[in-house]
């Protein structure tokens, strides 16, 4: 286990560095920020004096060891825009961002794993065709579309709910939390079934799938044959075993509301890291985006470290490490 | 036998209604099975037989529904059963065993809990006297070290283990009736032979009958007292086994047992009968043998009605075999 978690973070890292060259090589590319930094009036040796003090005077490999140099001390870098260190920026962002990606997926699977069972058992009735033709709603409909009409509806028509910001927050354990206020909750309701709807959609699909393909299994007739209750056959027999794939999706999913949180965000005007990373990539901020990037690969890495350690407590014939298979 | 038997299934229909049409899987069976009889169900494919296996089980899921007939288990007609009545039966007083081992227990549950649960479905006790149980169980069935094995998952033990645990399983609450739906046929040779004689002698102890569905003939010559042949979702043929085995009346009997590799002369290929079994979508009437039928005329063009050509046995044929 310890050597598994060892090799994989070993992994982890050769990726960080590989993509964070990939993003120096993509914005180097794009543009000289300088020309969107200095004053349109300023003059030519204005403009070599900033060039110089952003370091991009320099050679680009010289200019990326710089910065390899800066990571491994734990320095990502300053804004060249607000000449702050660029993780300061995105960790003062990223709860936000987190709060309503977690509020998101909450909705998405305690929503989503029940409406997936009742489709998969009653695939035929009213109400399990019902569940799908919504789903297919949920994954057709475009998420800046569905966020507009939520505002349309619940703010301009029936004035029910705020369209923009946090609301008022709470402090815990020094990090300003939105969902435990009355106001925070009203502002948290519409981004995140926004955000939730997809993933929603995605989660009964899945369940559906699963519920469908274990019904017809051995093992649940003889369940049933052992004259088991039919919410234990379900519960138990059922969920357990279509809850492997389900798990990884909510994983990956779980990264991903994160890091394209971006969409809900600008319309919602949500405080969060998506609106900072639009603005950055338009101002060419490349510290910014390279910490930005780096941060969600992170949460991506111990996210599916995560979903790894959980696939292996549902499944008791998967075993980390990969070296049980000789055995 | 004294008394009405066990179990007694009277004009048996169980139809499938499919968007191509109404399968007859299950189609007029009779049989009765008396307390510590074992009564065999021997069929090909497609002939009915599992699906007569659950029917009794009440395990029929749509679009498959039970259309007629009566399923007296013990003075009580099944079908008259709620579902919740029929699940405190189920696992109880009547157990099924499953064809493949390696499909029948949940792989993600460990043994202790899938035998556990089952007994804490029916009987109103405490987990520790569950898995105390539990341990008895899996030693009656001849697996070592019980203790051990019960903290295992199905995918640590080989097939004819797992094959013991779902028999254990079957047995914990001493059921009057038990339903072996071709239980040795994912075996090996050996290990086929170790089950067939440890379940004999499981009935024998605990006075269970046991209704045997296999396809294999001379799986059913030594373990079974009476048996049914049945062909696309009737009852062809039955008796008790020395009788129909001796002489068979019904040709698809007769061609099932030429076929049994044993009897015939080494050297000589195989006699097998001809054809396939016929599709059960729309099956046109009269005998659905007729087709593959050396014996067939005009007549069968009707369904052949059931005979009792000698006492304690029924015949569906009009032009039976005289050996």
């Amino acid at each position: 286990m310890l050597a598994y978690a060892i090799r994989r973070f070993g992994q982890s890292f050769i990726v960080l560095v590989f993509m964070s060259f990939l993003v120096f090589v993509g914005v180097y590319a794009i543009g000289n920020p300088v020309e969107l930094l200095v004053n349109p009036q300023a003059d030519e040796a204005e403009r070599i004096r900033a060039t110089a003090a952003l370091g991009l005077d320099k050679p680009f490999l010289e200019q990326y060891w710089g910065f390899l140099v800066g990571a491994a001390k734990g320095d990502l870098g300053k804004s060249f825009v607000f000449n702050v260190p660029a993780l300061t920026l995105i960790l003062e962002k990223l709860p936000a961002t987190i709060e309503l990606a977690f509020v998101a997926m909450v909705l998405a699977i305690s929503l989503g794993i029940p409406l997936g069972l009742v489709a998969g058992l009653k695939p035929d009735s009213f109400v399990g065709r019902g569940i799908m033709a919504g789903s297919i709603m949920g994954f057709s409909l475009p998420t800046f579309w569905v966020g507009l009409v939520l505002i349309m509806i619940f703010s301009v028509h029936l004035g029910w709910l705020p369209s923009n910001g946090r609301g008022e927050t709470v402090l815990v354990a020094g990090i300003p939390v939105s969902f435990l206020t009355m106001d925070g909750i009203a502002h948290l309701a519409m981004p995140a079934t926004n955000l939730a709807l997809f993933k929603l959609s995605l989660l009964i699909r899945l369940t559906r799938a699963g519920t469908r393909e274990a019904m017809l299994q051995d093992y649940v007739k003889f369940a049933r044959a052992k004259g088991l209750p039919q919410r234990r056959v379900i519960g138990v027999h059922v969920l357990k075993n279509i809850l492997i794939p389900i798990v990884t999706v909510i994983g990956l999913e779980l990264g991903s509301v994160i890091a394209f949180a971006i969409v809900t965000e600008s319309i919602f005007a949500w405080p969060g890291t998506g609106k900072l990373l639009i603005d950055s990539i338009n101002q060419l901020d490349r510290p910014v985006i390279v910490a930005y990037l780096l941060v969600i690969v992170s949460l991506f890495v111990v996210i599916n470290f995560v979903v790894d350690v959980l696939y292996s407590l549902l499944d008791p014939r998967v075993r980390l490490g990969g070296a049980a298979a000789a055995h | 036998m004294s008394g009405p038997p066990l179990l007694s299934v009277d004009g048996l229909r169980m139809h499938f209604f499919t968007k191509a049409g109404v399968v007859k899987a299950v189609d007029d069976v009779s049989f009765a099975v008396g307390r510590g009889r074992i009564l065999g169900l021997v069929g090909e494919s497609g002939s009915g037989k599992s699906m007569t296996g659950y029917s009794v089980m009440g395990l029929i899921d749509p679009p498959g529904r039970l259309v007629g007939g009566r399923i007296v288990f013990d003075g009580q007609d099944l079908t008259r059963l709620d579902a919740a009545a029929w699940r405190r039966l189920r696992g109880n007083r009547i157990a099924m065993i499953f064809q493949d081992p390696m499909m029948t227990l949940n792989p993600v549950l460990r043994i202790d809990t899938q035998i556990v649960e089952t007994i804490r479905a029916h009987a109103d006790v405490s987990h520790e006297s569950a898995l105390a149980r539990a341990r008895e169980a899996l030693a009656r069935v001849g697996i070592a070290s019980p203790d051990e094995r019960l903290r295992a998952y199905p995918h640590h033990f080989s097939g004819g283990m797992r094959q013991r645990v779902a028999i254990a399983i079957a047995l914990l609450h001493h059921p009057d009736l038990i339903i072996a739906d071709e239980p040795t046929t994912a075996l090996d040779v050996t290990i086929q032979g170790q089950i067939l004689f440890e379940m004999q002698k499981l009935c024998r102890e605990t006075g269970a009958a046991l209704i045997w569905i296999t396809h294999d003939l001379s799986v059913i010559a030594g373990l079974a007292d009476e048996v049914c042949v049945m062909y696309a979702g009737r009852v062809v043929e039955s008796g008790t086994v020395a009788e129909v085995i001796e002489r068979p009346l019904h040709p698809y009997t007769r061609g099932l047992i030429d076929s049994v590799p044993s009897r015939n002369e080494r050297g000589r290929p195989l006699r097998q009968i001809p054809g396939m079994t016929p599709s059960l979508l729309e099956l046109a009437p009269g005998c659905p043998f007729r087709e593959r039928c050396s014996h067939a005329s005009a007549a069968c063009a009707e369904s052949p009605a059931v005979t009792e050509p000698a006492p304690g046995r029924c015949l569906r044929c009009f032009h039976p075999v005289h050996a």
